[in-house]
């Protein structure tokens, strides 16, 4: 298990340091010198050369490459070009309205996900599968701000039973419950979505495995193999794809904050985009590998734990 | 059964009959796999409806798309305006059939060009195994760790936004995963006795892997590639929303949610309508791609 | 006592909207203390008769009626609740494949106190006791220390001992076993047969036993049941049946058993008799089929210090850890038109040789010769025309066509590929190729699936003589067939044998067929030759220990020549991952009697 542990720690090293040098890359090879892109057309020569020294592009790219790596270890990202604060203070200022909604989205989308999942392999090719089935697929077809606008729309600017700005600050718990509560709800069913439909096809499979017959040779209640049998095998393949998926929802958190108006790492990349904020952009890339990095990490642990044959390895 | 009985039946049958054979086998192949799932021939209808609307734009668009007119304002839904006008007094179903054209185009071309590049590394990896695996493999996952929406975002917003850039943008995060899609097969056809038997007989390792895997993973690839189109159109739409879409005052689907976002206190049916469009387009893709992905996962999974 | 009668037993499944009727009227019973083996090839209906004793099959897609009763009990008129008391408790039952049967996330010892919990309400502590001494019984070493380590780590022999032991834990007055033993090798197969034949003395059980293998059946039953596509054709004692099988499909199914030691001390291989139900029909016993004639030439194939391994890696860097020697300082040679069998049990690297001769697997180091080419110096080119000459024919016919080509298509590939002919003349040789092996012309627009498996084996030889090759390696090329099936397609080899003058070398864990089509055998053990001659010699007097005790276990289809079972062995077969500064010391080979060696031990 320490083995495992280790080897994946390494693993996600490397693609850190891979992410790092695609997006350091990214920003200096792709056509575009920041600068001008910065500055815009119309800048002068002598603004754009002021810049680029500023931001250390006069130096040869090997110098550059080892600063920025450097830079990212010791919590140093660079200034934001807009307000001038530190790009690391700026990003763990919002960082907690974010994993706030992220983790409240992903409760709901496993609460709701696994048991509709495993109730619809129960009731395969019944009505009830049909329904879960078509609503899952109909859930994973709606972009998020789409869906985020039909609850806006629905529920706050019809009903009123939620604030159409969600300030993410209330103070109360109530306050922030209330703030909370769309957003999450949005990501919530779309995650819930596609949990669904992974938890139905494990379940799906694992009733076909050799071993719950055994179990039914056994004279085991049906209940029981399922609880006991079934559940924690149909729970390996759900959880790779739950850590896949968080990728996704950290994506759609973009979307869901831009829609509800809710401070966060979404509303910070769209302004750093709109301002052309590139030192902002690129640690915000940063911080994303480094969440989507430690979110496989756990993935992978939490198998570990699940799979008795990981442990032996 | 011992002796051979070569008798004047014994007619040796012609290429011709082959070709016939294989492409008949292929099509019924199709068409067994569609009936297995009947939703994926609803996906596959509402799908063409929307290609053949798109291509039709120029014909059956009520008004032009981009002709503004300052007295038809944020108009809601009426005869002359089915689906109402937005703030520059532009016809809303009009932009949405035009839209429609932006949104495939980008589509399909950024997952055709993912689905062969992608396909091509995830096969030569799983293929030859070993450190060019490794390496050709640890590459796909860094680019994987991105959100796609997040990468795709970057590279736009350090490109510019242009349809090609879009393009190149959206396959790049969808390199990866079709690389993914296809080295698990590869590796499990490999070690299907065909293959090792085509070494046995002397066969090169670029005809095992185009003449022998590559028709065997196909069906997989192609699944996939039908969801991964449904994934495209969504990512660009969001883009778009987020405002890194072609450039106005081109009509897109996510560039109109955007814009109706803007009213959406006043005038909510800007940001329905082509929401609807969205929806449509992707979950009828969804429907195809996870119909056809029930009718052939039984037979890579056990035997034909 | 009747322990089980089956009464009329009817069963449908239903496909594609319609009913297809699988079972047709079956009736039999067993006692209890008696062993009642079902024996049929697939699609016999073998199966589906347990698992509609235990009413496992799925519900909305079987029709089942008749009777079946337990003791006094009628179990189709139970309910599924008191069905559920009846499975595990008063029924207990085996599967056959070890690997999957058991739940990966559960511990083993678990998994059979859980039959002790729900049916004798024992509490936890209780059943673990009674676990463990279960787990004694089934002869499961280092119990305590096993009970609680998850499946993976046990061997299959010792995951079909776990299923026993759970299977067992109610005493229960019926043990079904379907196929238990198929999936094992052979001594693991010999330990477990004994060890359900021990624990039904033990317990008066009575047994229903599942299998395909006349040899098990002859070794186990009292009482045969014989069934054909749904059908009981016979059922007798099963000394009668052997000795006067009255219907045409059972003496087809006996004839085409080969019996470990038929052939005697002869020196060629010999053909099954003609397997055809018209001629099982005819009452008098068919005149035994003649021997092959010697047609050996000089020698092709010499193989000299053949060394192959495979690194294991493990470890948080993936380094080198040990290394699995799985061909070991391998010598033989092989004639012009002979057949020279490897056999061994799984993992004895008798594959890895087979692939090692013609560079499929790299091997480490030795001398390959052959048709005077020096296959390990080979450059590209030469390389393409050791393999047009040296072919290679694998287990799974299923696996071993591309099911998306027609097969006339498979064939034609390597005709073109190599050259040997115009695309006319490469279609006049596939529908020849077709017809020698039985098959006709018309086949050839025909895709696999189309084609039952032992057909599909013809394809594949038929591909592989598409090259003019003068050896052909079969690599457990008919293991996977019917009996019947089987000795059509060793049948089929023989033929082109002598017709070609093509040599084999036969790979086989099956020594009874080997026996059959060999001319002379090697031994393999842990990735040596511990014994190589002519077949005779080899089978009868076998001198290494590893030979003898192979051969003990190997069941004979005989029930006079049943042996009575010496003790219980459950030593497993060894593993040859060996540290990486291990060097095997050379060991010689040692003359016991003309061309019949044997590694000193």
């Amino acid at each position: 298990m320490t083995a495992f542990i280790l080897k994946r720690l390494g693993f996600a090293c490397v693609t850190l340091f891979g992410v790092l040098t695609v997006v350091f890359f990214i920003v200096r090879v792709l056509p575009g010198d920041p600068a001008l892109i910065i500055l815009g057309d119309q800048a002068s020569q002598a603004s754009i050369e002021s810049l680029r020294a500023r931001l250390g592009l006069d130096q040869p790219m090997i110098v550059q490459y080892f600063e920025f790596l450097g830079g990212v270890i010791v919590g140093d990202w660079g200034n934001s070009l807009v307000s001038g604060r530190p790009v690391i203070d700026e990003v763990l200022n919002v960082l907690p309205a974010t994993i706030e909604l992220t983790l409240v989205s992903l409760v709901i989308g496993t609460v709701l996900g696994i048991p509709l999942g495993i109730w619809s392999a129960l009731r395969r090719n019944k009505f009830t599968d049909y329904v879960i089935r078509i609503t899952s697929l109909l859930g994973l077809s709606l972009p998020a701000f789409v869906s985020g606008i039909l609850l806006l729309i629905a529920f706050a600017i019809q009903l009123r039973w939620f604030p159409v700005i969600s300030s993410g600050r209330g103070t109360t718990f109530a306050d922030r419950a209330s703030d909370l509560a769309l957003p999450a709800i949005n990501l919530g069913l779309i995650m819930a979505a596609y949990i669904t439909r992974v938890a139905r096809s494990a379940m799906l499979e694992v009733l076909n495995q050799d071993y719950v017959r055994t179990a039914e040779a056994k004279g085991l209640a049906f209940a029981v193999i399922v609880w006991r049998h079934c559940l924690r095998n149909a729970l390996i393949p759900v959880v790779t794809v739950v850590g896949l998926y968080l990728g996704y929802l950290i994506g759609n958190s973009v979307l869901t904050e831009i829609v509800f108006n809710r401070p966060g790492l979404g509303k910070l990349i769209v302004g750093a985009l709109n301002q052309r904020d590139y030192t902002m952009l690129q640690g915000m890339m940063v911080i994303y590998t480094l969440i989507v990095v430690l979110v496989n990490l756990v993935t992978d642990l939490v198998y570990g734990l699940i799979d008795p044959r990981i442990k032996y390895q | 059964m011992s002796a051979p009985h070569l008798g004047p039946a014994a007619r040796p049958a012609s290429r011709l009959a082959y070709a016939r054979r294989t492409l008949s086998a292929f099509g019924t192949g199709l068409f067994k796999a569609f009936n297995a799932n009947k939703t994926s021939w609803v996906g596959l209808g509402i799908f063409l409806t929307v290609c053949l609307l798109a291509i039709l734009a120029p014909w059956i668009a009520p008004y032009d798309p981009i002709d503004q007119s300052i007295l038809f304002r944020l108009k809601p839904p009426s005869e002359a305006h089915w689906f109402g006008t937005d703030y520059y007094g532009r016809d809303t179903l009009s932009r949405i059939l035009y839209g429609a054209q932006i949104s495939l185009t980008i589509g399909l071309l950024a997952i055709g060009l993912a689905l062969v590049v992608g396909t091509t590394i995830g096969m030569i990896a799983g293929y030859y195994g070993g450190a060019l695996d490794v390496i050709l493999m640890q590459i796909m996952d860094v680019l994987l760790a991105f959100p796609s929406l997040i990468l795709g975002l970057f590279i736009v917003a350090m490109l510019g936004p242009s349809i090609e850039n879009l393009i190149v943008a959206i396959s790049v995060t969808a390199i990866p995963q079709f690389a993914r899609i296809a080295r698990a097969p590869t590796i499990a056809v490999k070690e299907r006795e065909f293959v090792e038997a085509g070494r046995a007989l002397g066969f090169s390792n670029r005809r095992l892997l185009a003449g022998h895997i590559l028709p065997n993973i196909l069906p997989e690839v192609m699944v996939m590639g039908s969801l991964y189109l449904a994934t495209a159109i969504r990512v660009e739409a969001s883009l778009a929303f987020i405002g890194l879409g072609v450039s106005p005052p081109t009509p897109t689907w996510g560039g109109m949610i955007r814009e109706g976002f803007e009213n959406i206190l006043d005038s909510f049916w800007l940001a329905v309508f082509p929401s609807i469009a969205i929806l449509i387009v992707v979950f009828s893709l969804n429907l195809l791609g996870d119909g056809l992905r029930d009718a052939i996962d039984p037979r890579l999974k056990g035997e034909e | 006592m009747r322990v089980l009668t089956v009464d009329d037993l009817t069963v449908s499944f239903r496909s594609e909207r319609r009913w297809v009727q699988v079972i047709n009227g079956v009736s039999f019973h067993i006692d209890s203390g008696e062993t009642v083996a079902v024996v049929g090839e697939s699609g016999s209906g073998k199966s589906v008769t347990a698992l509609s004793i235990m009413r496992l099959l799925q519900k909305n897609v079987s029709r089942l009626s008749g009777r079946i009763t337990l003791g006094d009990t009628e179990l189709t008129g139970l309910s599924d609740q008191a069905m559920r008391d009846v499975r595990g408790a008063d029924i207990g039952m085996i599967f056959q494949e070890p690997m999957t049967s058991l739940n990966p996330v559960l511990t083993a010892g678990f998994q059979v106190t859980e039959a002790l919990r729900r049916h004798r309400g024992l509490s936890r502590g209780d059943a673990r006791r009674e676990a463990l001494r279960l787990f004694d019984l089934v002869r499961i070493p280092d119990a305590a220390r096993r009970f609680d380590q998850h499946p993976h780590t046990f061997s299959g022999g010792q995951r079909q001992r776990v299923m026993i032991a759970m299977a067992m834990a109610c005493r229960p007055k019926l043990l079904i076993a379907d196929e238990p033993t198929t999936a094992l090798d052979v001594t693991i197969q010999a330990q477990i047969l004994s060890l359900i034949a021990d624990l039904q003395k033990e317990i008066g059980m009575a047994v229903m036993f599942i299998t395909h293998d006349m040899g098990v059946v002859a070794e186990i039953a009292d009482r045969v049941v014989v069934m054909l596509k749904g059908d009981k054709v016979e059922e007798g004692p099963v000394a009668d049946v052997f000795a006067a099988p009255r219907e045409p499909y059972t003496r087809m199914l006996l004839a085409s058993v080969p019996r470990l030691g038929a052939l005697g001390d002869t020196l060629t291989p010999r053909r099954f008799a003609d397997l055809s139900a018209e001629a099982a029909a005819v009452d008098a016993a068919p005149a035994p089929p003649p021997q092959e004639p010697d047609k050996r030439g000089a020698p092709i194939l010499t193989v000299d210090a053949l060394t192959t391994r495979f690194a294991v890696r493990g470890g948080v860097l993936g380094r080198m850890v040990g290394k699995v020697h799985a061909v070991e300082n391998v010598s033989f040679t092989v004639r012009e038109g002979e057949t020279l069998a490897l056999v061994g049990e799984s993992g004895c690297g008798k594959s890895t040789t087979g692939r090692s001769l013609l560079r499929l697997i790299e091997p480490a180091s030795g001398a390959i010769r052959f048709e005077g080419r020096d296959v390990m110096a080979a450059t590209p080119a030469e390389m393409r025309t050791v393999r047009r000459r040296m072919q290679m024919i694998f287990q799974d016919p299923f696996g071993s066509l591309n099911p998306r080509k027609t097969v006339g298509a498979s064939i034609r590939e390597p005709i073109m590929v190599h050259g040997l002919g115009s695309a006319a003349e490469a279609e006049a040789r596939v529908a020849d190729l077709l017809q020698r092996a039985g098959l006709t012309p018309e086949h050839a627009l025909r895709f696999p699936h189309e084609f039952s498996g032992g057909q599909r084996q013809r394809v594949v030889i038929a591909r592989g003589l598409a090259l003019n090759p003068s050896l052909l390696v079969a690599d457990e090329s008919v293991s996977a067939l019917d009996a019947s099936v089987k000795a059509q397609v060793v049948n089929l080899l023989l033929d082109l044998q002598r017709d070609l003058g093509l040599a084999f070398v036969f790979i086989s864990h099956d020594i009874a067929v080997v026996e059959r089509i060999s001319h002379r055998v090697a031994v393999m053990y842990l990735g040596e030759i511990v014994e190589i001659g002519p077949r005779a010699s080899v089978l009868t007097s076998p001198r290494h220990p590893y030979t003898q005790k192979l051969i003990e276990a190997v069941p004979i289809a005989d029930p006079a020549e049943r042996q009575a079972r010496k003790g219980l062995m459950t030593d497993e077969i060894r593993s040859a991952v060996r540290p990486l500064d291990y060097e095997p010391e050379p060991r010689r080979m040692i003359e016991v009697a003309p061309e019949h060696f044997v590694m000193e031990h």
